[in-house]
């Protein structure tokens, strides 16, 4: 177990810069999950981690050995792959005991590390079967065996999900968050499922272009999202964004529809009248209710739980999600009423969050 | 494709087995003729068969000296050149730079020089470096001209292999060494022995350099059949025989061999 810092890394493949000196401090035992779009730079930061990619600028140190120039195997790191990456011509209790054979662990040890793997990962009875005949969701928990079985300072996990079915990935989320609770060992997830990053982080890192955008508890960045990036990419379905200008203590977009603001936020330094800003408001935080505004139902989506409804509201359109199961039909009028406390304004140029003074 | 197109490639097809195997039926019943019948002309398709001129082969040359050159030549060759395209195929294949395009091709493009081309410079180093007339010659320079194509055969078996299994044993601990042996070559072991089989069969068959840098210790079997074409003049019967003996080892080889040989060749074309 140890601490991960990443120190102003930048990664450069020939003219192109892929990272742009990313700071990320990883505590001993957190469970931190890299996520974005793909292209972000999110899988190249794991494997400079990891030591597969070389780092052009800055510094990684673990446990406060600083590994730049350390290889692979000496990192005391275990990864994951995408796609397993097992070795097809050995057994499965073969290839959770390759590290430990190749380091010339003692038979007994060997054993017995690989039997308790196999027993935390359910994969006792099929110690001696090669990958070809695992499925996909035991092959992906051999590659977490293998992981496990190395004891290491590290885990590192580049989208181990993303391969299997929906059902099985969310019961492995589960186990992957379990089992890292349970070992405490620090680690270093990616995923471009913001739904992953969101369950099963301690501390989310949204990367974007190379740059991270920002990061933090997942709840904290959910609430507060810096910018209009993280705003959009967390939280299924998205943020609503309304363009408009700020108006008496509102802000008023291009229908004339008057969307409100919380007084702290009206009097905010950047908002002043005239002010163009993006307005956000998180589908939840539309609720029914008489005393608001009356929108008009473009399409309802029952997914049981909840009940997903496009909505047209003052010229604009959004998504509301609601509790509730409400029998109306497309076209018919809706009266909601806007969270307001729960509302967020962006700067549209900068992108940057405006917050009320503290 | 349709019926008519169907056959006329069938036809090609038959007609250019049978161009191909012509020589070799000629070669074969020449062998078994007197010196007399095999020069008649028409040629005779009906006679009595002979064994006399592989008698005759028998008491005038060491046919086993001759091939156990070959056989050393082949293998010798081929073990070296595992030994130098391995590695480098498995560095092209899992780190490749920049210039690792142009460095195949560039391997590649000397195989389109003539070899006669290099024969003086080659023949003066060997001399030199007195191993004119030595089997380390001939493994040295057939290894030197095979290594391209090994290296490309061999680059393209290890591309199939993914990178991750790859990073996941170096991940595991493993160095370079551990990591060619104990997890690329069993994944690659098809391209492997096809690669080796084509590198033994192109030393058995080549005639170039066996000629120029052999004269007895280290003749191979190909200088075995040159040597029944030289002073007495030509005799077709005794050196189709020469030719029947020379060839029919990797004949037979090439015959089991062929299904792994095809597979190998075609690898990666056909998916």
């Amino acid at each position: 177990m140890a601490a991960v810092t990443i120190k102003s890394v930048r990664k450069v493949f020939g003219p192109v810069e892929v990272l742009h000196s990313v700071n990320v401090d990883i505590a001993d035992g957190e469970f931190v999950i890299l996520v974005g779009p793909s292209g972000c730079g999110k899988t190249t930061l794991l494997r400079m981690i990891a030591g597969l990619e070389d780092i052009s600028d800055g510094e990684i140190l673990i446990d406060g050995r600083r590994v730049n120039d350390i290889p692979p195997k000496a990192r005391d790191v275990a990864m994951v792959f995408q796609n397993y990456a097992l070795y097809p011509h050995m057994t499965v209790s073969q290839n959770m005991s390759f590290a430990l054979r190749l380091a010339h662990a003692n038979a007994a040890e060997i054993t017995a590390r690989v039997t308790k793997a196999a027993q935390i990962l359910g994969l006792e009875t099929l110690l001696e079967r090669f990958p070809r005949q695992l499925s996909g969701g035991q092959r992906q928990r051999v590659a977490m065996g293998r992981a496990l079985v190395r004891d290491p300072q590290v885990f590192l996990f580049d989208e181990p999900l993303s391969n299997l079915d929906a059902k099985l990935r969310m019961q492995m989320r589960a186990e992957i968050k379990e089992l890292q609770q349970r070992l405490k060992t620090t680690t270093v997830y990616v995923t471009h499922d913001q739904i992953e990053a969101m369950t099963m982080a301690d501390k989310i890192v949204i990367m974007r272009s190379g740059h991270v955008e920002q990061l933090g508890s997942p709840l904290a960045l959910y609430d507060r999202p810096e910018n209009l990036f993280v705003a959009g990419f967390l939280g299924s379905p998205a943020m609503n964004f309304i363009s408009g200008t700020v108006a008496d203590g509102a802000v008023v977009s291009a229908s004339g529809m008057r969307w409100p603001l919380p007084a702290a936020l009206a009097a905010a330094k950047g908002m002043a009248p005239g002010r163009r800003v993006v307005y956000g408001v998180r589908p939840e935080h539309l609720r029914l209710g008489d005393n608001g505004f009356s929108a008009r139902v473009l399409v309802v989506e029952p997914t049981g739980s909840e009940t997903q409804v496009l909505l047209d509201l003052g010229g604009e359109k959004l998504t509301a999600a609601f509790r509730e199961r409400i029998p109306v039909g497309v076209g018919e009028a809706l009266p909601v009423d806007i969270d307001t406390a729960s509302v967020h304004v962006f700067d549209p140029e900068t992108e940057k969050r405006i917050s009320p003074a503290a | 494709m349709s019926k008519a197109p169907l056959r006329i490639a069938v036809a090609i097809a038959w007609l250019a087995a049978l161009l191909n195997f012509f020589p070799l039926a000629w070669m074969l019943l020449a062998s078994f003729k007197t010196e007399v019948q095999a020069i008649a002309s028409p040629p005779l398709f009906f006679f009595l068969p002979t064994l006399d001129n592989y008698r005759g082969i028998f008491a005038q040359q060491d046919y086993a000296s001759f091939a156990l050159n070959s056989i050393v030549i082949s293998l010798a060759t081929t073990l070296l050149m595992l030994l130098l395209a391995v590695p480098a195929a498995f560095a092209m294949a899992f780190y490749p730079g920049a210039k690792t395009r142009d460095l195949l091709l560039w391997m590649l493009s000397t195989k389109m020089l003539p070899a006669v081309g290099v024969l003086v410079p080659i023949y003066l180093l060997a001399r030199d470096l007195h191993l004119l007339d030595t089997l380390a010659a001939l493994v040295i320079v057939n290894t030197l001209s095979n290594l391209p194509i090994a290296i490309w055969m061999l680059f393209t078996f290890f591309r199939e292999t993914p990178k991750d299994i790859i990073e996941a044993s170096r991940i595991d601990g493993a160095n370079v060494l551990q990591t060619i042996f104990l997890v690329l070559l069993p994944l690659v072991l098809p391209g492997i022995a096809s690669t080796s089989l084509l590198s033994i069969i192109l030393c058995w068959n080549e005639a170039f350099w066996s000629l120029n840098l052999s004269a007895h210790n280290a003749a191979p079997l190909t200088a075995f059949i040159a040597s029944f074409s030289a002073p007495q003049g030509l005799f077709w019967a005794r050196l189709s025989a020469a030719s029947v003996l020379a060839i029919a080892p990797i004949l037979v080889f090439g015959w089991i061999s062929q299904r792994q040989l095809v597979r190998g060749l075609t690898f990666g074309a056909v998916k």
